[in-house]
């Protein structure tokens, strides 16, 4: 019973990991139709942000890195889609195959700059080790990123409905066209929603240094994950990818528990196709009149 | 359409051309190619044109029909599996056990395993088992209206579950190994550099046949339906027409497109491993079709060839480059020739018509790069390729 | 419209003659037909060698390591004369990570460049692959990591350990350390599956007993569920053969459940000097390992090794089990070569019974029967400082024993 409870908190922060990963996805992807295969590399660079920024900030690197892994993965986006992704608007499909083979430029440049090795991120002290409430074992690297995954998630919100831009940014992922009739510059916000769903990406590979390795491959091991988490949640949608996370999470932690890691996978793969019979447009669809 | 030519060009011109061209590179390859190459550099060949095999399936998909598969490496992995299943008992011999079960601690065949000791069994799975499960899940999917970038990433998905599978079936599968160590494919003997060629010939013919088989669809009623869905599909379904019908179909047909070339691929290359079938390789199977021009069935052929000739000689030449030279030929595919190579003189022979007839025109921001419209080769009797099959909706 | 038409058909046409003409001749122009299994060319004063590791992809990472050590024996070699007076020329290839691509440049290799020997491959699933290529064509390849035994191909020499090198010693470690209740944890793939099978016969044997086994995918990075299935079994210990990068997110959520190498030690033995260093001496301090060789191995061929691997590679680089067995590999292929006065595959193999040389880790010798080598087996433990002290070893090189023979409770494996 004790191992079954302990499942419950291992669930909700495979979840957690699993939302922090997708959350940026699901705005690019969402409002711009980009299936940007190089976010995983975005959440590689905000690993290697704090990585690079320990010979400065030592052991507080993770803290100090959070920001700045967001400003340096997010001013990357900014260059992908001002330079490439700008041309595909409208063939979201090319964009997958585009995003991939920057995806591979990225991971070589990685690779020639910091070497193919992993490297090594110092946690902070106080992140190192875990405590037991109620005969449930957590350790505190799975807890500062549940805070974390929960913080992006409130910030985003905040910014989605109650800032103006927020609301312009909502307005071009319902509907694009009259957004710009409305007088909207979708070119201005889309540029703003990649760079946040990117540097979204980087604040996410720092937070995996405490838990994952940090090479050049990092955001290969994520990526499709992260994709069905997306699609599971239905695009662009907050609450959509928050609970197909966790759901995520829980089936995963439960699965694995009673069998093992490769069935955990398989079945969770399996779930999201079955699931997706059920619901075509993921768990939160947006209402629209267009036509196909 | 009622008697389609050999070919299925619709203008006398066109047939002509089209049947020397085709003839010209059948010559090439039957002919020029086994009497030139060195036995290794034609096993080379051989391996290509196995991946152009499963290259034409996803031209099929993909270019004709739209549907980005990117899961092509299960029905690669399902036919080869099939195949290499039975080479491995015909080579055991009845009664014995295939030497990666003895490391693995298996004692008794797997049940699952028995059938395939009958060749005509592993022939014909090798078609069924993609075909069927190919079928199965497109009815399914496209029954659902799942599609555009979520039946990408659901094919996607599905070639990561299978590999972890195949891997976790270590006493079933061989694991991470796979199966390989092969000697003989039906009589022929795989070491022999003779028999090597004649089943170079097998490969070739059977790329050809393919070929044919799949000009002769795009070009009938249904390849024009297949084409309208692509392009449309819910007007498609006003006009009475079920587009989850035809899409499986092309769906199915590149999956067995698929299973022949993984099957040809396991006595040429001698193994077959879950590393084959990932993610990765699925996704490099559709860039080669993107690179060779996807709009039209030859144009997955020439990529697939010429892209694995690239690898093999960059890796051979220079390891390191060769993700560098991929990505950012990629890119300069997607961003600046999204008709690939095929399409890129046409793309030329436009461009200076638009700046030689008069005042480029201004294509607004967010639209598809400037390509004009101008009939394909391969559907003349199309009126417009768009650049991208047109998939808004299903992402907005 | 029509001319437009024809005009592209054309020129379609046109590209894809010159596409496949281009690459016909291309690859014509690189060798002349020739049969498909060729002897080495030694007939110059040089002799070229094969070096065949994963320079990209996910196994780059410890494939080059592997690459640079041969090399450096290399140089070492040609600067003192060569191999019977002939200079060694390697050609380096890269296997991609990908086995398909190790038997294809193997073959390249053997029928293209006419290499002497090959020096490759890590994983036993690029050795798989390559093997049938060099049963085939006859030539020989040496494999330098330690893996799951259970093989003697004839043309393959095995310079890492076979398992009653490093695993049987690490169980011996373990049961003389009182550990009665173990837990496997392991990556899903041969080498793991083969060495449980065998920890589960030594442990029924020696009264221990195995109180979990578990697999996770290659490259899988969570490790939560694990740790509480562990925790839950409360084990004396764990043994460890995950591989590559899952190491690393394993022994950092390891960690940070608060236990640590007193409370429950992991014993791995796919984790090197190399891999502390990715993973953070941090995460491992304490913790046992089982290899043949550490950087800090005493002797002064192994100073001299060390001292010349960091000058040509860096004062920072590490050296490892997996890259000391490469060198030895140069150095035992010469040995072997010189004993038969000739280069011939066939007069190597007869020839190479109890070749023996001064590696790194001490004596090493080929066993001609199994064509395997004597080694040490050494138990160390993490340091802070990222580096391995050895703690145990077994005295003399044990004989290799790829099929457990003679090991009464391997009996029916």
């Amino acid at each position: 019973m004790n191992a079954f409870m302990n499942q419950l908190p291992i669930g909700l922060s495979i979840g957690a990991v699993l939302l922090l990963i997708a959350l940026g996805l699901t705005f690019t992807f969402g409002q711009m139709g980009v299936i940007n295969m190089a976010h995983g590399e975005f959440i590689m660079a905000g690993a290697y942000t704090a990585y690079m920024l320990q010979d400065w900030a030592g052991r507080q690197a993770v803290l100090v890195a959070l920001p700045v892994a967001f400003a340096v993965a997010g001013l990357m986006g900014l260059l992908l889609e001002r330079t490439l992704i700008r041309r595909f608007y409208g063939r979201p499909l090319d964009t997958l195959l585009l995003t991939w083979g920057v995806s591979l430029v990225l991971q070589q440049v990685a690779r020639d700059l910091f070497g193919a090795p992993n490297v090594q991120v110092k946690a902070p002290t106080w992140l190192v080790g875990g405590g037991e409430w109620l005969g449930i074992r957590m350790p505190y690297a799975r807890m500062f990123i549940f805070v974390l995954a929960m913080l992006s998630v409130a910030a985003i919100w905040f910014y989605l409905s109650r800032t103006k831009q927020g609301r312009r940014m909502q307005a071009v992922m319902q509907n694009r066209e009259l957004a710009s009739c409305s007088g909207i510059a979708t070119s201005r916000v889309d540029q703003r929603t990649f760079f946040i769903g990117s540097g979204l990406a980087g604040v996410a590979g720092v937070a995996l240094t405490l838990i994952g390795p940090v090479g050049p491959a990092l955001g290969t091991y994520y990526i499709v994950d992260a994709f069905l988490v997306v699609v599971a949640g239905g695009l662009g949608r907050l609450q959509g990818a928050v609970i197909a996370a966790f759901v995520l999470g829980l089936l995963n932690s439960y699965v694995e528990f009673w069998s093992d890691a490769s069935l955990a996978k398989v079945v969770v793969f399996a779930v999201i196709i079955g699931f997706l019979q059920l619901r075509p447009q993921g768990l939160f669809v947006l209402r629209s009149r267009k036509l196909t | 359409m009622k008697t389609p030519g050999l070919l299925a060009q619709r203008t006398k011109g066109g047939k002509w051309r089209g049947v020397v061209a085709f003839a010209a590179v059948a010559l090439l390859v039957l002919a020029v190619a086994p009497v030139t190459l060195s036995p290794f550099r034609l096993e080379l060949l051989a391996k290509y044109l196995c991946f152009a095999i499963a290259a034409l399936g996803i031209g099929l998909a993909w270019g004709k029909g739209g549907m980005l598969t990117l899961g092509q490496g299960v029905f690669f992995g399902l036919g080869g599996y099939a195949m290499a299943m039975h080479l491995k008992l015909a080579e055991a011999g009845p009664g014995e056990l295939p030497d990666f079960m003895v490391w693995s601690g298996v004692e008794e065949l797997p049940l699952l395993w028995e059938p395939f000791r009958q060749p005509w069994f592993a022939l014909l799975m090798v078609v069924l088992l993609p075909g069927t499960i190919a079928a199965l899940l497109g009815l399914l999917v496209f029954g659902r209206r799942v599609r555009g970038a979520y039946f990408a990433i659901l094919t996607q998905a599905l070639a990561a579950a299978f590999v972890i599978w195949l891997v976790g079936q270590q006493g079933l599968t061989g694991g991470t190994n796979g199966l390989t160590n092969f000697s003989s494919f039906f009589g022929l003997d795989l070491a022999s550099a003779q028999d090597q060629r004649i089943l170079y010939f097998i490969v070739a013919i059977v790329l050809g046949l393919l070929y044919l088989g799949f000009r002769q669809l795009v070009a009938s009623r249904y390849g024009r339906l297949l084409i309208a869905v692509r392009d449309g599909e819910d007007r498609v379904r006003f006009l009475g027409y079920d587009p989850a019908v035809v899409k499986t179909v092309a769906f199915t047909m590149s999956a067995v497109s698929a299973g022949l070339a993984g099957a040809l691929f396991v006595p040429v290359v001698g193994i077959i491993s879950p590393a084959l079938l990932g993610v990765v390789p699925s996704l490099e199977l559709v860039f080669a079709v993107a690179v060779g021009g996807r709009y039209a069935l030859a144009g997955a052929v020439l990529g697939a060839v010429l892209l694995n000739y690239a690898k093999t000689t960059f890796s051979e030449n220079y390891a390191d480059g060769w993700l560098y030279l991929q990505g950012a030929l990629f890119i300069g595919v997607m961003a600046y020739a999204p008709k690939g190579v095929i399409g890129l003189a046409g793309q030329i022979r436009d461009f200076v018509a638009l700046r030689t007839r008069g005042p480029a025109r201004r294509i607004p921001a967010q639209q598809p790069p400037p390509v004009p419209p101008g009939p394909s080769a391969d559907a003349p009797a199309e009126p417009v390729e768009p650049v991208g099959p047109v998939e808004k909706e299903a992402v907005a | 419209m029509r001319i437009i038409s024809f005009g592209r058909r054309a020129a379609r046409l046109a590209a894809v003659s010159l596409a496949v003409a281009l690459a016909t001749t291309a690859c014509a122009s690189d060798e002349s037909t020739s049969k498909g299994s060729a002897g080495a060319d030694t007939s110059g004063d040089t002799v070229k060698v094969g070096v065949l590791h994963s320079l990209s992809g996910t196994m780059s990472i410890s494939e080059v390591t592997v690459k640079n050590s041969v090399l450096m024996a290399i140089d070492e070699i040609n600067a003192k004369g060569g191999v019977m007076g002939k200079k060694v020329q390697p050609v380096v290839e890269d296997g991609a990570s990908d086995w398909p691509t190790f038997a294809e440049k193997a073959q390249k290799l053997i029928s293209g460049d006419k290499v002497a020997v090959t020096f490759g491959g890590w994983t036993s699933a690029s050795r798989k692959a390559m093997l049938p290529v060099f049963e085939k064509n006859k030539q020989l390849l040496f494999y330098p990591v330690q893996y799951e035994g259970l093989e003697t191909s004839p043309y393959i020499f095995y310079t890492g350990a076979t398992t009653n090198q490093q695993i049987v010693p690490g169980l011996d470690y373990l049961k003389a350390q009182g550990k009665k209740k173990i837990f496997l944890v392991g990556s899903d793939y041969v080498f793991p599956r083969t060495a449980n099978k065998i920890i589960k016969k030594y442990a029924a044997a020696n009264g221990m007993e195995v109180v979990g086994e578990e697999y996770t995918p290659l490259g899988h990075t969570e490790y939560s569920t694990l740790i509480n299935k562990v925790t839950q079994a409360k084990p004396d210990a764990v043994f460890n053969t995950l591989n590559g990068d899952s190491n690393v997110a394993f022994f950092k959520q390891l960690r940070s459940t608060g236990i640590s190498a007193a409370d429950m030690p992991v014993l791995s033995v796919s984790v090197a000097e190399e891999e502390v260093r990715g993973i953070g001496p941090d995460y491992l301090a304490g913790q046992p390992v089982a290899w043949n060789y550490y950087q800090t191995t005493e002797g002064a061929r192994n100073t001299e090794f060390v001292a010349a691997y960091k000058a040509k590679y860096g004062a920072d680089k590490v050296t490892s089990d997996p890259m000391e067995a490469g060198y030895n590999s140069v150095y035992l292929w010469k040995a072997a070569v010189e004993k038969a006065q000739s280069f011939d595959p066939e007069a190597v193999k007869k020839a190479c019974d109890g070749v023996s040389i001064d590696a790194p880790e001490g004596k090493v010798t080929i066993d001609g029967a199994t064509q395997h080598v004597y080694k040490t087996a050494r138990i160390g433990v993490v340091q802070p400082d990222g580096l391995i002290k050895e703690v145990w070893n077994s005295g003399a090189p044990i004989k290799p024993d790829p099929y457990l023979k003679d090991y009464p409770w391997a009996k029916d494996l």
